[in-house]
């Protein structure tokens, strides 16, 4: 086991699957010459030359539209959302084509193709540049959305990705590619679709993804100064959605706050609350509680755009509150 | 072009032809559902471009794609099914009249989204460059998708990336019933391909032998030169835009001066002018189509319907 950041361990998965099989490539905005916005690409322009790391004009429709195209006729491209706010410029391609080549052309179609995007706030980008609009996505049947919050997860999960036969969209974290953990040495994969305790604990479930996982371990140590004990469940893939472990771990706490920075309404803690009444009404003893971003756009300024976006003490908070 | 090669492309325009007739009526008796485009008019436009293709070519096309699914070799029967969407259709009755495709004919689709595919076609082209082989991709698109945002993306991504698509714009006059002048900026659609610095070209697309040398020799600069190139080929849809279109935007008149170069007339006259065929050779085939179709519509009409799981399936491939 090796302690390396995010950046690395996807840096690293991207590099060796491309060193695996030739019909994968890079292509997006600034992905080679320049070195990838977030530097994830840096070294592979050198290495792998323009055929696969693959610098596109700044053009959303061209970049995934492409890529579906190369994807159907064999090959499979890794495209890269400069943000994931550009999303909405190619949204067409990524819920409206993509996702439904397969189903609708009888399964003659495969898209196996990987949209990385980077979201999320915190970086004073402003309204537009900043936000975590993960749950849209996850709406579509037809695309997997991947959300990773552990170095390990991002590197096992985007190998996955790569290997899959469907649309997968894999959203990074622009404030955590410093974010360092364990990763398993040599190859390993994480299959797509399973949720994971990353936490264990007796006294409330805290389900959450991505950032909120990092939100919600710190809150979880100062809870457990208090002697509350906190189990995490990363839901890791938001569709398709494994409820096992979030109702495994419900049915012994009976508690659950849901955390994301996204968005409270018809986000993914409203699903994740729907989920549990229905599926495990009888073990409920407190109403399931959202911490989420505030319903505003996001501002620039530093104080007013931490104040909108979910904190540590906002999941102490809620926690406190379910275990009233 | 030999005798036998001449005389299958009437065959396939004249089956377009009777198929999209019996299909009108199927919807009329509300046997179709959905939205249902017709190419008649438009015949000697995909039978013509289509038939310059090497088998290794793909072709891909927007949703007026009946006729362009016939010209790349799927049965009329596959056809039919699908526009009655039972099982036996090639897309298994899920994707309906707008979404025919084939990957063994090397048919990537019947598309929806108006420009939609036009960035996919680039795509493709893309994974064949990438592979280092010399495939064609011919993209197809009516004269309204050459004002979205997606055409020119997709061609300049096309002309920056030396991908081998021949672009195909099937300037119909109308994008459902708004006419060209009254939509784009320019009257003449190729000059939007100067923007790109694409070689251009127009043809008049009621004479299939026109469209098909106008084709051949485009392609022969595709694939030699590695360049993309762009064909506007005039034509005109007899039909409305889809069906119930009211068409209050054009004239009774116009329709009917255009239905007097109808293209498959256009062609039989040639035919006959050439002594390709005599009249009842090409009789002989209006004939055979007849019966191609009435087998088409028994056999569509006693497919059974998808399978209640079907509903499930081919979500994602795994």
């Amino acid at each position: 086991m090796a302690k390396i950041t995010m950046r690395e361990a996807i840096s690293q998965a991207l590099m060796e699957e491309m060193d695996r099989d030739p019909a994968v490539f890079i292509i997006g905005e600034e992905v080679g010459v320049w070195g990838g916005t977030y530097a994830v690409t840096k070294g592979f322009y050198d290495k792998y030359g323009p055929d696969r790391i693959k610098d596109t004009p700044i053009a959303e429709n061209a970049i995934i539209g492409a890529a579906i195209g190369a994807a159907m006729v064999g090959q499979r491209p890794i495209a890269e959302l400069m943000t994931i706010n550009f999303a909405f410029s190619a949204m067409d391609y990524i819920v409206n084509q993509a996702p439904k080549l397969h189903y609708m052309f009888g399964g003659q179609f495969k898209v196996p193709m990987v949209i990385r995007a980077v979201g999320g706030g915190g970086r004073q980008l402003g309204a537009t540049h900043s936000q975590t609009p993960d749950a849209i996505f996850a709406h579509f049947p037809g695309l997997k959305v991947v959300s990773p919050g552990t170095p390990e997860d991002a590197k096992g999960l985007l190998k996955s990705a790569i290997r899959s036969n469907d649309p997968i969209l894999f959203i990074e974290h622009a404030t955590m590619y410093q974010v360092r953990g364990e990763v398993p040495d040599g190859e390993f994969l994480i299959p797509i679709g399973q949720s994971k305790v990353q936490r264990e604990g007796k006294d409330l479930t805290i389900v959450t993804y991505c950032k909120g996982l990092e939100l919600s371990m710190k809150a979880a140590e100062e809870l457990s100064k208090e002697g509350i004990e906190a189990e995490i469940v990363d839901l890791r893939t938001l569709r398709p959605l494994d409820m096992g472990p979030v109702l495994e771990s419900f049915q012994k706490t009976n508690r659950a706050i849901v955390v994301e920075e996204g968005w409270k309404s018809y986000g993914v803690g409203s699903e994740i609350a729907s989920r549990i009444y229905e599926e495990a009404f009888d073990y409920i003893d407190a109403p399931i509680l959202r911490v989420a971003q505030k319903e505003v756009p996001l501002p620039y300024n530093r104080t007013l755009e931490q104040a909108a976006l979910p904190q540590v003490p906002d999941i102490i908070a809620a926690a406190k509150e379910v275990l009233k | 072009m030999k005798k036998e090669q001449l005389l299958d492309l009437y065959h396939q325009m004249v089956l377009i032809r009777r198929v999209e007739e019996r299909g009108a009526e199927l919807y009329q008796a509300g046997k179709i559902g959905g939205f249902m485009h017709l190419y008649i008019g438009q015949e000697a436009v995909s039978t013509g471009l289509i038939a310059a293709r090497e088998p290794r070519d793909r072709v891909i096309t927007a949703y007026r794609d009946h006729g362009v699914a016939i010209n790349c070799g799927i049965s009329a029967d596959q056809v039919m099914a699908e526009l009655l969407g039972k099982s036996t259709g090639m897309s298994k009755g899920k994707g309906g009249s707008m979404h025919m495709a084939s990957v063994e004919k090397n048919f990537w689709g019947g598309h929806a989204i108006v420009g939609g595919h036009l960035p996919i076609a680039a795509g493709l082209a893309l994974g064949d460059q990438y592979s280092k082989n010399d495939n064609i991709t011919i993209c197809m698109f009516g004269d309204g998708a050459t004002n979205i945002g997606y055409f020119h993306e997709a061609l300049n991504l096309a002309k920056t990336w030396g991908l081998r698509v021949l672009w195909v714009c099937e300037n119909n006059v109308y994008g459902m019933g708004t006419s060209v002048e009254r939509a784009s900026a320019v009257k003449e659609i190729r000059q939007k391909a100067e923007g790109y610095s694409m070689k251009n070209g127009k043809v008049n697309g009621m004479d299939v032998i026109q469209v098909n040398e106008a084709a051949q020799a485009a392609m022969d600069y595709v694939r030699k030169e590695s360049q993309p190139y762009f064909l506007e080929v005039d034509t005109y849809r007899f039909r409305g835009h889809s069906m119930g279109d009211p068409e209050r935007y054009r004239k009774a008149e116009e329709v009917k001066q255009w239905q007097e170069n109808d293209p498959i007339g256009i062609f039989n006259k040639y035919l006959l002018e050439k002594k390709v065929a005599t009249r009842k050779a090409l009789d002989e085939i209006e004939a055979r189509v007849e019966e191609e179709v009435n087998k088409a519509v028994e056999f569509a009409e006693t497919s059974p319907e998808p399978a209640a799981e079907e509903l499930f399936t081919d979500v994602y491939t795994e």
